[in-house]
């Protein structure tokens, strides 16, 4: 329990996505305008997240590197990962919408933008590969997506907040538009820095 | 097995499993989709204002096809449009009025002042946190312009301290009235004859005369005049009902301080 708690703070606060390691920028930029807008999005990420994990996690361990009893592999098409996975994921994003669009129209309707954008997006394809690479088994990668997710979410709420405090204030004129939001950007990105090891302190577990 | 052969079979595997389970679920989750929402949404200003209260033009079509939304709530697109989209559905257009923005303040630079320098970011939002705003009037056009920024067809300008419409461009879309800090910008149905009372101070008769030489300072006589009972004094600041009103204008010529006008007519 302790360690999947680790693991989802972790992923929030030390190992954002989008602030720490850098994925999942353009959503970030680009939807961050407004704060509804930035909420729909991250849910929709988080939803996918979660479950792009667990469909590519069985995936990767039955097909793609399956293991004898005796430790060692079957055969190797590790080397196939992302193609495979960036199939399943555009599959089961496309899958979603449809399934949406038929039983939960009120769902579609607030997540339904946001939707196709995600099937390309660097950071759902980055959780599945780095569960894999963690060696995290099943319960610990959904754990880690959902992690993941909600630390979009908090990424895009806050940076929305920072956003339109830029948008009012006088830039100067070679600042204006996007450099101020990258140097923005960059500033948000650093005040995480901050939170480094903190949850380890916190659980009490080596880092 | 050839490990080559293998990946080649297991990905065309996963491809075509995921393309027969796409190609079930779109049959099986087929939602229809009416044309003449395209073609509504083709036919209509494509501002996307949101003067219609949906989230968009395209939302708009999607309401007047599914939900039965009135036809003629596009306002930038103006009776033209309504026509062509009852032509599409079939109904009969309904009268659009067109709506303008009003800003009911007349504090001009001559009639009130300031009472600090303002250097801090120029936008009345901002100003408007500064003890609510530098003006001597509270209430009033805060005058830095927000409204201006906001304006898609640039129809509104600041023009000696004040929100000015321009009522030719005005569509009426009321985007300059959401981000108004102070309210000031109404949306009016356009009215040839029907007066509006131009200020929003709600501090008492004296206070508003020190702030402001054109403000109502709610003496009740435009109330007692009217012979529709159209205006009523709430908070010592008149208010005129658009739709008891007749276009007498008698308040216009009884009003002290010379705050009730026609807008456009000046």
């Amino acid at each position: 329990m302790k360690e999947l708690a680790v693991i989802f703070f972790t992923m929030i606060l030390v190992d954002n996505y989008v602030l720490a390691k850098f994925l999942g920028i353009c959503p970030f930029l680009g939807v961050s305008k407004k704060l509804d807008s930035a909420v729909g999005m991250s849910l929709a990420v988080t939803f996918v997240m979660v479950l792009a994990t667990a469909a590519t996690w069985p995936i990767q361990t039955f097909l793609l590197t399956p293991l004898n009893p005796d430790g060692t592999m079957k055969w190797d098409l590790g080397y196939l990962q992302t193609i495979v996975f960036i199939l399943i994921i555009a599959i089961l994003v496309q899958l979603l919408e449809n399934f949406l669009k038929k039983f939960i129209p009120a769902l579609y309707k607030s997540l339904g933008v946001y939707l196709p954008l995600i099937t390309t997006n660097c950071t759902i394809l980055g959780v599945t590969i780095l569960n894999l690479d963690n060696k995290y088994d099943f319960i610990e990668s959904i754990v880690c997506a959902a992690g993941a997710g909600i630390g979009f979410l908090v990424a895009m709420v806050l940076f929305s907040g920072v956003r339109r405090r830029v948008e009012q204030a006088v830039t100067p004129k070679c600042f204006e538009g996007l450099p101020i939001t990258l140097v923005a950007a960059a500033v948000t990105s650093l005040s995480f820095m901050g939170f480094g090891g903190i949850v380890d302190a916190i659980f009490n577990v080596a880092a | 097995m050839d490990p080559i052969l293998m990946a080649v079979v297991l990905v065309t595997v996963i491809g075509l499993i995921g393309a027969v389970i796409l190609v079930a679920a779109s049959i099986f989750m087929y939602v229809p989709v009416d044309e003449r929402v395209e073609k509504i949404t083709a036919v209509l200003a494509g501002a996307n204002c949101g003067a219609c209260g949906c989230a968009g033009c395209a939302d708009y079509a999607k309401s007047i096809v599914e939900d039965g939304n009135a036809v003629n709530k596009c306002t930038p697109g103006g009776a033209a449009c309504a026509a062509k989209v009852a032509e599409i559905m079939g109904v009969e257009a309904g009268s659009s009025t067109p709506m303008k923005a009003v800003v009911a303040c007349s504090g001009t630079c001559d009639k009130t002042g300031k009472r600090y320098e303002f250097q801090g970011v120029q936008s009345c939002q901002a100003v408007k946190g500064f003890y609510g705003g530098d003006g001597m009037c509270k209430f009033g056009c805060l005058g830095y312009g927000d409204c201006t920024r906001a304006c898609a067809f640039d129809a509104i300008h600041i023009v000696d301290g004040i929100a000015k419409v321009d009522r030719a461009k005005c569509t009426g879309c009321g985007a300059c009235a959401a981000v108004c800090p102070n309210s000031v910008i109404s949306i009016v149905p356009e009215h040839k004859r029907k007066p509006v009372v131009l200020c929003q101070n709600k501090d008492k008769g004296p206070d508003t005369r020190k702030a402001c030489t054109a403000g109502c300072i709610g003496c009740m006589k435009c109330a007692k005049a009217c012979p529709k009972e159209a205006i009523t004094v709430e908070n010592f600041l008149a208010r005129i009902d658009q739709d008891k009103c007749v276009g007498c204008q008698i308040c216009v010529k009884e009003c002290p301080m010379g705050v009730i006008h026609v807008p456009g007519a000046e």
